[in-house]
């Protein structure tokens, strides 16, 4: 029994970093139809920058409310690169999807070499608080308070992006754009705005993502966002391009099943259970278990 | 077809345009062999001892220049053969890698662990990566665009995982999978014999490019143009679009286990050769010679492997090294020269290295006509 909870709960963690990764993604390819392969880039500058401002940034550390000054440090990082991202590079290709993608391809390679560049190809040690090295047991299984802060996380992000979407204007024209961008613009409203907005939201859960795998791995690597970039690919196509909620159900699915898998069959064979759900999934239902038809 | 006959109207006598001044069309005549010529001087090239310093570390015939070469050339012919899917038919797959990578430790594997003799080896892999091509395109080609390419990537996932968690220990895991040389045969074996493998390489993408423009110049090469500028018109006239799509797709992907054999015996397996990085290279390596044409993707291919090998010995040279610390350290990393040169090729040269020409005409004419 013990077992069969800590899977639950390390599977639950797991889809709360593919959640994070995936909603910014889905949300992203919903509204502008941007596949965004330099998602993972995102990832990788709020890892990085928490790391770097935990040791660096004057009032922030690994311990206490330094730690919650480094967190916010790394996403806000990440939001401004993603913004950036959409100003300078994804803008002026509006409606050249392949062009997008492309970019984003490109981003990706010279993002992550760059990461290289300055802190080295190997994995750094993480500066975190020393609670979450500890554990807490629930229902008599042993369970990590890095995996709790993560899957904590990322219930608010679902919250806080389900309030802001279902609640405010903005939030009403990004999911009016998902389900018909043209009505949208002819309505006089700057979907391009959203474009931005969407990108920001995306890039701070992908860098909350980045500083709290950090604190659950215990370490930073550049290539960290491209294997996680994949599994949340397959989170989003499962669960419908451009609907949150699709994504977290398709998290906790795919998380689950991943978790289990591994440990009762043999390691790596969750992997490939997860990408024979996608192909299922793809065949029977091709608009994912909620959302929009992927194939536009 | 009916001509409409013209009334008898003599034609004006056409001014001769500057263009075809004598001197021009005399080089024009000899275009259709320039293909022909630049294969001659590949194939006589290990038998020059020319040093070009900068360029390759040693004479062009040292083993270690021929194996960089030969590398380049492989590269060459599998971005060809991708261009087949993504330039001439307008699939977006991020799964090319995958056949690859089956020719590359389907020979390790029939060679090393089997004992095959290399030819039933290359054969049973090329079989092999050619049927798995066509089932796997089966089933990724009924969705299509962006579901496509995630399909697609996802797969190519598979043979990642497959290859990095060893079963059987058959793949080597992470170490890869070193060619055991005593089945193959000693033409192909040791140091010595590179300048054979660089042959092969060049075979490999003659062949290639044999085959890529025999297909775009069928009527099946037109039918794919056409699947890549309007699907729907396609089946409008009748004609399925999946099979075609279904023929490119095993067609590339065969291609693509041919190259692998090749780079097993070049290089070795690695399971580098699984990532979805080289397919992203493959994709980069097309769109900057420029997708749908001829020598485009070929150019591509060899230009982007040879400076992502080079680029690292530029990286750490004294030129880059004296320049301060935030301009060396990016510099030394080729993908991130790279990834830049592509996202500014994106922008500004739409149609890569192909189009260079024409875009370049204007200025070129502006230029002679100055004097």
């Amino acid at each position: 029994m013990n077992t069969v909870i800590l899977l639950t709960l390390t599977g639950l963690g797991l889809a709360a970093l593919y959640f994070l990764v995936a909603s910014g993604l889905s949300l992203v390819f919903g509204l502008a139809d941007v596949l965004n392969f330099a998602h993972g880039l995102f990832l990788g500058v709020g890892a990085y920058a928490t790391w770097w401002a935990a040791g660096n940034l004057p009032g922030a550390g690994p311990d206490g409310f330094g730690f919650v000054l480094a967190v916010a440090f790394g996403v806000l990082a990440g939001t401004v690169v993603a913004v950036l991202v959409e100003l300078v590079l994804i803008r002026p290709l509006y409606s050249r999807t392949i062009e997008q993608v492309l970019v984003t391809v490109g981003l990706s390679l010279a993002g992550v070499a760059l990461l290289q560049a300055t802190w080295g190809a190997d994995a750094r040690p993480f500066d975190r608080p020393a609670w979450t090295r500890e554990v807490t047991s629930i229902l008599g299984a042993k369970v990590s308070n890095a995996l709790l802060l993560l899957i904590i996380a990322a219930v608010l992000v679902l919250g806080g992006l389900l309030a802001f979407l279902r609640f405010t204007r903005y939030g009403l024209v990004i999911r009016a754009g998902v389900e018909n961008r043209e009505m949208v613009t002819a309505l006089g409203i700057d979907v391009r705005k959203a474009f931005t907005l969407v990108f920001a939201i995306g890039g701070a859960a992908a860098a909350l993502a980045g500083a709290l795998g950090g604190v659950y791995f215990g370490t930073v690597s550049p290539g960290q966002g491209g294997s996680l970039l994949i599994f949340a690919f397959i989170v989003v196509v499962i669960g419908g391009m451009g609907s949150v909620v699709g994504s977290a159900y398709a998290a906790v699915v795919v998380g689950l099943l991943q978790q289990f898998v591994n440990y009762y069959g043999t390691t790596g064979l969750g992997d490939l259970c997860v990408v024979g759900l996608l192909a299922v999934v793809l065949l029977l239902r091709p608009q994912g278990l909620a959302g929009k038809v992927a194939t536009a | 077809m009916t001509e409409v006959k013209s009334p008898e109207v003599p034609a004006p006598p056409a001014a001769v345009p500057d263009e075809l001044t004598p001197g021009h069309a005399r080089w024009h005549g000899l275009r259709p062999y320039l293909p022909l010529l630049a294969l001659v001087v590949a194939v006589i090239l290990p038998y020059s001892t020319v040093n070009l310093p900068g360029v390759f570390e040693g004479p062009l015939n040292s083993p270690g220049t021929l194996q960089l070469l030969a590398i380049c050339l492989v590269f060459g012919g599998l971005a060809a053969g991708y261009d087949l899917l993504f330039g001439r038919t307008g699939m977006l797959s991020f799964g090319h890698a995958l056949f690859f990578a089956v020719g590359v430790y389907g020979t390790a594997i029939l060679v090393t662990k089997v004992g095959l003799p290399l030819w039933q080896a290359a054969l049973f892999t090329v079989v092999g990566g050619t049927i798995l091509a066509a089932l796997l395109g089966a089933v990724a080609l009924r969705t299509v665009g962006i579901a496509f390419a995630m399909v697609t990537l996802a797969f190519a996932q598979v043979g990642a995982i497959l290859v990095a968690r060893n079963f059987g220990g058959l793949t080597g895991g992470e170490e890869g999978l070193t060619l055991d040389v005593s089945g193959l045969p000693s033409a192909l074996v040791g140091v010595a014999n590179t300048v054979n493998l660089y042959w092969l390489a060049l075979a490999y993408l003659a062949l290639v490019v044999f085959v890529v423009h025999r297909v775009s110049m069928s009527p099946t090469g037109r039918v794919l143009a056409g699947l890549r500028d309007d699907e729907r018109r396609i089946g409008v006239l009748g004609l399925d679009p999946y099979r075609f799509k279904l023929v490119a797709f095993t067609l590339a992907g065969g291609l693509a286990s041919a190259g692998g054999v090749v780079y097993s015996l070049l290089v070795g397996a690695s399971p580098h050769v699984t990532s979805s990085e080289l397919t992203l290279s493959l994709l980069v390596m097309v769109v900057l010679g420029g997708p749908g044409t001829r020598w485009g993707p070929v150019l591509g291919g060899i230009l982007y492997m040879y400076l992502d090998h080079r680029l690292t010995a530029f990286g750490s040279s004294d030129a880059v090294n004296s320049l301060p610390a935030f301009l060396s350290h990016p510099l030394s990393q080729p993908l991130f020269v790279l990834g830049t040169v592509f996202i500014l090729a994106v922008y500004f040269f739409p149609g890569g290295l192909a189009s260079l020409r024409t875009r370049l005409h204007p200025l070129l004419t502006t230029l002679s006509r100055r004097p």
